[in-house]
């Protein structure tokens, strides 16, 4: 940790919190793990009708070390699961992990034995959009909760020691 | 027109084709195992049947034999389309591949294989398509459960 | 056919330099060119491609053996998502092959409703290609443009059927519900913006250096060698094969249409973008005569050993309440046998499979996929290319995940 925290909980650390929380929570670079169906309404909301830039969250970031949101696009399977973890172990701190689908969430109806029920059964997960496949406005709905809940973080957290 | 072809494939190889019918409009052929080869060449150098358009398996557990393969053939140049079914079966099924014939018929043998365990002697590289490398067993066979999961790494729950 | 050491090395992530000069790199599953997750192992020479080996399965998730545990109705939703950006082509192809099997037909507005919606998927689906494979290049406004354009399709197909990409739109003996009364006059005003955007896309794109030069003489394949290894639909006719199920063998009333079929010559990939910009002009073609030739009457086959009847008389009379009983819970019950239909997907031909024993779940159900040896295809167009023209041959040839590893 850095000279930031050696207020410790006070006034001044929780000015830097709400200016860092700014500047994460409005340049939001996604790495878009895309595999399946959702992929369409990835596509929608990140052009021009639906536009996601309006929220900062535009870019894309193909490479993970440059990323700071994984977002999980459609079934992940047993075949791919292992490579999930690679890119989300390369992702750097602060990251986050957006569940796109109930594919990603739970599986979806694909119960069987190629699916992993799940993304959070491999990697935690912060926000989960229902959905098959949601509506573009769910994906700008999750994008202003993940924003919000951006917002609630300290630089005092321990995941950043 | 139409049972032309059944009829032509049923006097070149008497002896190996088990039946012939016709069911909706659509025509098959069952042929032996060991015949499959001799009469996939005659169809596609006499008949004309220049494109393989699918080539998969299904499986009849319990009747024996228990797997049957399942070829569609299509002519691009007279617009005729035939069936042919092969039926196979033992415990360790192998056929002979089509891959000389129709290069077309190489990733179709990979899957049959990966599904459903049935061996293609001639293939040239016959290895999982579908499924992970150190998946066992075979996802389509009727006495494969349809949830039996095999995780490639532990899961977190 | 594959350099047979090549499969031997190990399946690695890593790159890995090898004795005489050459790299197998990865271009791994999760990649921006790769739509959706394709793993290419890559022996490269420089940046000449000697060796590929296209390793696919990271998006199987079991549709066929998951059809035969379920009714043939409720296979309807995981056809929508077979190939995803044309998700009506799926449903109707299904359709006819139980149809076909059960040895009905539709009503002929029915039919025509078929034709309608599944000329529209494949707008969607050839907007989608174009407008990814643009995108990949580097021509952002072009995607824009056209996902613009496919936006406004969705709009018509979510008043119709209720979804915009997953919309599960027909059942056996017919479709979920009839068109919405303005569906002609909102037809006229998508297809409005879809020709200005297509226009503007044509602009920037057909007479482009650029994309000219990346695209004209890449990805080539001959006419003989594309029908040996099974390759149909706009890769095909590409290469001067003119084969499209919709005149070769015409399901649904499409024979009561004027369209052509456009045919390149080449057989690289500026004559599939070309094919497939053609082809999107005679869908739109198609659905402006079929909308003029619409006939009225009933959506769904009348037998309600089939059709789920209307819910006035399910609580009305108690026959229409047992046949609905006994449709919703067992299901429609073809006769035992099997068949093979075939219906023009956006790829090429899908082919519908269908085995069945009697009873309620089909016994075995195959999906024939258009883009399965176009991918097994695709390393033999790639031999000997530079590696950005991977980016070209893998967005026109198309690859769509679900239907490829269903």
């Amino acid at each position: 940790m850095g000279l930031e925290t050696a207020f410790g909980h006070s006034y001044l650390t929780t000015r830097l919190d709400e200016a860092v929380n700014w500047a994460r929570k409005y340049s939001l670079f996604n790495y878009p793990f895309v595999t399946a169906c959702c992929g369409m309404e990835f596509m929608s909301a990140f052009a021009s009708t639906y536009d996601i830039s309006r929220f900062g969250a535009e870019y894309p970031r193909f490479s993970p070390r440059q990323a700071d949101v994984l977002f999980v696009v459609g079934t992940v399977n047993e075949k791919l699961a292992p490579v999930l973890k690679r890119v989300y172990d390369q992702m750097c701190e602060p990251k986050w992990v957006v569940s796109f689908g109930v594919c990603a969430t739970s599986g979806g109806f694909y119960d069987n034995y190629a699916t992993v029920q799940g993304i959070d059964k491999i990697i935690p997960v912060d926000i989960y959009i229902p959905g098959c496949p949601p509506r573009p406005e769910a994906v700008l709905d999750a994008l202003v909760k993940l924003q919000q809940k951006v917002a609630t973080e300290s630089v005092l957290d321990k995941k950043y020691k | 027109m139409t049972s032309y072809l059944m009829e032509t494939v049923r006097s070149k190889f008497p002896d190996a084709v088990l039946e012939t019918h016709s069911f909706r409009g659509d025509e098959t052929v069952v042929v032996k195992k060991e015949a499959l080869a001799d009469v996939a060449a005659f169809l596609r150098d006499s008949l004309g049947f220049d494109m393989l358009m699918d080539l998969t398996a299904a499986d009849y557990l319990p009747r024996e034999p228990r797997f049957e393969l399942v070829c569609h053939f299509y002519s691009t140049k007279h617009n005729y389309r035939l069936r042919l079914k092969c039926p196979v079966g033992g415990e360790q099924p192998s056929l002979a591949s089509l891959t000389p014939l129709w290069p077309g018929a190489d990733w179709f043998e990979r899957e049959v294989w990966d599904m459903y365990g049935i061996r293609f002697e001639g293939h040239p590289d016959l290895r999982r398509v579908l499924m992970y490398d150190g998946f066992e067993g075979h996802p389509l066979r009727k006495d494969y459960p349809l949830k039996k999961r095999q995780p490639r790494i532990a899961h977190r729950d | 056919m594959t350099d047979r050491k090549h499969a031997e090395l190990p399946k690695n992530w890593e790159l890995e330099k090898l004795e005489d000069g050459r790299m197998v790199l990865n271009m791994g599953p999760s990649h921006p060119a790769m739509h959706g997750i394709v793993r290419v192992l890559l022996t490269v020479q420089g940046e000449r491609i000697t060796d590929a080996d296209v390793e696919i399965g990271y998006l199987h998730r079991g549709f066929e053996k998951t059809c035969e545990t379920v009714t043939y109705n409720q296979c309807v939703p995981y056809t929508d998502r077979l190939n995803y950006v044309s998700p009506f082509i799926n449903n109707v192809g299904f359709a006819l092959a139980v149809e076909k099997l059960m040895g009905i037909e539709t009503p002929a507005r029915c039919q025509y409703i078929r034709v309608i919606m599944s000329e529209l998927s494949r707008l969607t689906d050839h907007l989608t290609c174009i407008g990814a494979n643009a995108m990949e290049l580097s021509a952002f406004t072009v995607y824009f443009y056209l996902i613009n354009a496919r936006e406004a399709l969705y709009r018509l197909t979510d008043s119709v059927a209720g979804g915009r990409i997953t919309p599960a739109y027909t059942r056996v003996g017919g479709v979920t519900r009839d068109l919405p009364p303005d569906f002609k006059a909102a037809t006229a005003e998508v297809f409005k913006t879809v020709r200005k955007n297509l226009a503007d896309a044509e602009k920037m794109l057909t007479r482009n250096r650029i994309f000219y030069d990346r695209l004209h003489n890449t990805g080539v394949i001959g006419k003989e060698e594309a029908i040996a290894r099974s390759f149909t639909g706009p890769v095909l006719r590409s290469t001067g094969v003119p084969l499209d199920v919709r005149k070769a063998t015409p399901y649904l009333v499409y024979d009561r249409f004027d369209f052509d079929i456009p045919v390149g010559s080449n057989g690289d990939n500026y004559d599939r973008y070309l094919v497939r910009i053609e082809e999107m002009k005679q869908s739109m073609r198609i659905v402006e005569q079929a909308l003029a030739q619409l006939p009225a009457g009933p959506v769904n086959h009348p037998d309600y050993g089939v059709t789920l009847p209307p819910k006035e008389e399910v609580y009305g009379n108690i026959e229409a309440l047992m046949a609905h009983f006994k449709l919703t819970f067992e299901g429609v019950k073809p006769p035992k046998g099997e068949v093979y239909q075939a219906v023009e997907g956006g790829n090429g031909e899908v082919g519908f499979y269908i085995v069945s024993d009697g009873t309620g779940n089909p016994w075995r159900l195959r999906v024939r996929p258009p883009c399965f040896p176009l991918t097994a295809g695709l390393s033999r167009m790639i031999k000997g290319a530079y590696i950005a023209d991977i980016i070209s041959t893998f967005g026109q040839v198309n690859m769509i995940g679900g239907e490829l590893e269903r």
